[in-house]
């Protein structure tokens, strides 16, 4: 049964490492819904987290195959209910008149999320959280009007002191 | 010293003594380093030769092969070359010229991408972009391309760095190298190797499937030794010919789309498998659902990625082919194993029903037949543990496979897993550089062999002694044959012509040739040319309407069907419509030019008076 995965990789910060991860599940045709990468607390190390749409044994075969590479230095698959997901989105809504001003700012404190720009027309609205928290907010202020929208794709941590190690498994 | 001399010291502390390749103007700086060393550089005739040599080299010996290639076309060149090794495992390093580091990126002359070029064909690559990059990054894809699952590496050498200094002191050579993401398994499970062995003991018609990683570990004493202790019969798969020596009384052949009756059949019947060293691909299967049906599988790999990819197992083993071997071995030392009889003979009697007939009469030369006068020709000359046999790709590689025993490990080398024709000529010359003292026989098509042909200049230059066997029926045999059986038999440029005259060809380069049509004449040609010791090419005339017996794609291994056995027989320029339609246009513009000069003469007639 299809499900979808939240894979956490720890790899080796070397040009090429992005394209390398890519270009596998590219062409094996594993189906990326989200793919973020940024550094951690050691300067040669960056973290990924990559969400992948496939069932038990695709997901297997992404494991399997991404630690073939030399690169990579752990792989994990995250079980989303031990694990803290976040994702950040910047939602830019249309706000002509005082009134929809006020109702976005409403709905954006309900939300906690910030407002992080003003114009005369518009109101940029910086939001944090699980992908359906943030589903939701999109859908609350669809009727005004998006005007534009950037989501940073999904990260996450284990729940814990538990940690992912740089031996593989 | 240079980053180009550090280099070839790097090679040198890696026991590298010989290069397959092709110079260029950002390898410059390496090619001058090269003159100063006791490296031997074969120049070939084209980088894809290059990395075939450096592949055959490397199946031949189980050492690292080198072949090097400059920017730009140089580096795609070479792509094939390096596919292939890819695709069976086989450890090579490639190093590629690129432009100045300045100039990366600006799409400079012969500038490419060659780190994302080779990213998806090799076990790993590297692009050095400081000089002091260079112990390391050598080491390393040594350490990566043979170990583990071997695999070819790719490292890109802008030309600045070659030219640039590096102080060895300071960054010497590591003998021993720590990746942090590469731990690759070998010893297997204590677990899974028991329970291995517990499913083997309860087995009542169990077979061993050897592919090439038997070869590739060098198992095939332990894999002897397993199979007789246990009475168990062993089939191999393309890559794993020669892993079990196919005389032996428990060898089946091989096993898949172009495998032998027994084989297919005791796969077929069989209740446990024991998988060493394969990946369960297509070509062995056929149709996952119905392949060896009653069979619990044992999987030994070294690739846990291959394990539980194609068939579901019941016993995976992640390890080393030779070492799981080993220990499963230690298990049947101490105890009594009752072969079941019953299966045993049920499998002599099945050998004994599908022996297959080569000695045909005909003429045009049947190819069977040259297969069979070959093998006499080998034992006549007591050759079965000191000859290589290459193939190229099609037919003449399946009739190899399906009708020739191997008897010694790595003396079988074929393009397996990408099946690329024009492979066999040029890995020849890899594996008669590697062992010298083996006569190295290349079996290919005529149309395989068109592809590298420009390697007799090679082999005639360096005076390789590679007998070059052609089974020449002017046709691409293999689509010829698919094209008859599942494309109502239209057949589709898939005919050559008459040209060249490959006799002529080889005689050009001063090699030693002889046309074969009769199949009287096969042995003492192939005994002539095997003696000699001189490149040498035979043109076997062989009837292009042989085909081979096959299971049908994504069907059932027992499921063998015989091919239609048909081609136009009278001397027809072209039997392929294609070509027909586009003779009869050319005609059609000739006479229509011819008409118009018959029109156009007058008139010149007419001024001129």
């Amino acid at each position: 049964m299809e499900h979808t995965h939240i894979i956490s990789v720890l790899v080796l910060n070397n040009p090429g490492v992005l394209q390398r991860i890519a270009g596998l599940f590219t062409r094996r045709w594993y189906n990326i819904s989200s793919i973020t990468v940024g550094a951690t607390d050691s300067p040669n190390i960056a973290r990924m987290t990559i969400v992948v749409k496939g069932d038990d044994k695709v997901l297997e075969q992404v494991v399997k195959q991404l630690n073939k590479l030399v690169e990579v230095i752990k792989v994990s698959d995250l079980d989303d209910k031990k694990c803290v997901e976040r994702e950040l989105c910047l939602i830019k809504v249309y706000a002509p008149t005082e009134s929809s001003k006020s109702q976005v700012i409403q709905y954006a404190n309900i939300f906690r999320g910030k407002i992080v720009d003003l114009s005369s027309e518009s109101l940029t609205v910086e939001i944090t959280g699980d992908v359906d928290k943030i589903n939701a907010f999109i859908d609350l202020v669809k009727p005004l009007g998006i005007k534009e929208m950037a989501r940073t794709g999904l990260t996450a941590l284990m729940r814990g002191p538990k940690i992912l190690k740089s031996k593989k498994s | 010293m240079k980053g180009a001399e550090a280099m070839i010291k790097a090679l040198e502390a890696e026991k590298v003594n010989i290069l397959f390749g092709y110079p260029g103007g950002a390898l410059l700086p390496f090619y001058d380093a090269l003159y100063d060393s006791d490296f031997i550089h074969i120049l070939t005739r084209h980088e894809q030769a290059a990395a075939h040599a450096a592949d055959g080299y490397a199946r031949a010996s189980g050492e690292v092969g080198v072949c090097i290639g400059t920017s730009g076309p140089g580096a795609t060149n070479l792509v094939t070359g390096v596919a292939t090794a890819y695709a069976d495992s086989s450890p090579i390093v490639a190093l590629t010229g690129q432009v100045p580091t300045k100039l990366i990126g600006n799409d400079a002359f012969q500038e490419i991408d060659a780190l994302g070029l080779f990213m998806p064909i090799v076990k790993h690559n590297f692009q050095i972009r400081k000089t002091e990059e260079i112990p390391e990054t050598f080491r390393a894809a040594f350490e990566i391309a043979k170990t583990g699952r071997p695999g070819p590496v790719h490292i890109d050498l802008p030309k600045d760095i070659q030219e640039m200094e590096l102080d060895l002191d300071k960054h010497p050579i590591p003998s021993k190298i720590n990746l942090v993401g590469y731990k690759p398994t070998t010893i297997g499970h204590p677990r899974q190797i028991k329970k291995a062995v517990n499913l083997i003991l309860m087995a009542k018609r169990p077979v061993i499937i050897a592919g090439g990683g038997v070869n590739i570990a060098n198992a095939t004493v332990e894999l002897m030794k397993f199979a007789e202790l246990t009475n168990i019969p062993v089939c191999t798969t393309l890559m794993g010919k020669g892993s079990f020596p196919e005389e032996h009384p428990l060898a089946l052949g091989m096993v898949g789309m172009h495998g032998t009756k027994a084989a297919n059949y005791c796969v077929s019947e069989s209740d446990v498998l024991i998988a060493i060293g394969c990946r369960f691909s297509d070509r062995i299967t056929g149709d996952i659902k119905s392949f060896a049906p009653h069979a619990k599988i044992i999987h030994i790999d070294i690739d846990p990625a291959e394990i539980g990819k194609n068939v579901k197992v019941e016993v995976p083993i992640v390890g080393d082919a030779k070492i799981v071997l080993k220990d499963i071995l230690i298990h049947f030392l101490k105890k009594d194993i009752l072969p079941n009889k019953k299966w045993i003979e049920y499998v002599a009697s099945l050998k004994k029903s599908s022996i297959p007939k080569m000695d045909y009469d005909d003429t045009p030369i049947k190819p069977q037949r040259i297969v069979k006068e070959l093998m006499d020709v080998i034992n006549d000359l007591n050759l079965n543990k000191n000859s290589i046999i290459t193939t190229d790709v099609g037919q003449n590689q399946m009739w190899m496979a399906h009708y020739f025993k191997s008897c010694a490990p790595r003396s079988f080398l074929s393009s397996g897993g990408l099946g690329t024709m024009g492979f066999g000529f040029p890995a020849a010359i890899g594996a008669k550089i590697a062992k010298p003292d083996s006569k190295v026989i290349c079996v290919s098509g005529d149309g395989g062999f068109m592809m590298n042909c420009q390697e007799l200049g090679t082999i005639a230059d360096y005076q390789i002694p590679v007998v070059i066997c052609l089974f020449d029926n002017r046709t691409l045999g293999m689509v010829y044959q698919w094209q008859n059986l599942y494309y109502g038999k239209r057949q589709c440029s898939v005919n050559f012509g008459d040209t060249p005259d490959f006799v002529k060809l080889a005689e050009s380069f001063g090699i030693k040739a002889l046309r074969i049509s009769k199949p009287g004449e096969i042995k003492e040609a192939l005994r002539e040319a095997i003696v000699s010791d001189e490149p040498y090419l035979l043109d076997f005339i062989i009837d292009p309407a042989e085909a081979l017996s096959m299971v049908p794609p994504g069907g059932k291994l027992t499921n063998i069907i015989e091919p239609v056995r048909e081609h136009p027989n009278e001397k027809v320029i072209c039997f392929d419509e294609i070509k027909r339609r586009f003779l009869a246009k050319k005609e059609e513009t000739t006479s229509k030019n011819i008409k118009l000069n018959e029109q156009a003469e007058p008139e010149t007639a007419d001024t001129s008076n």
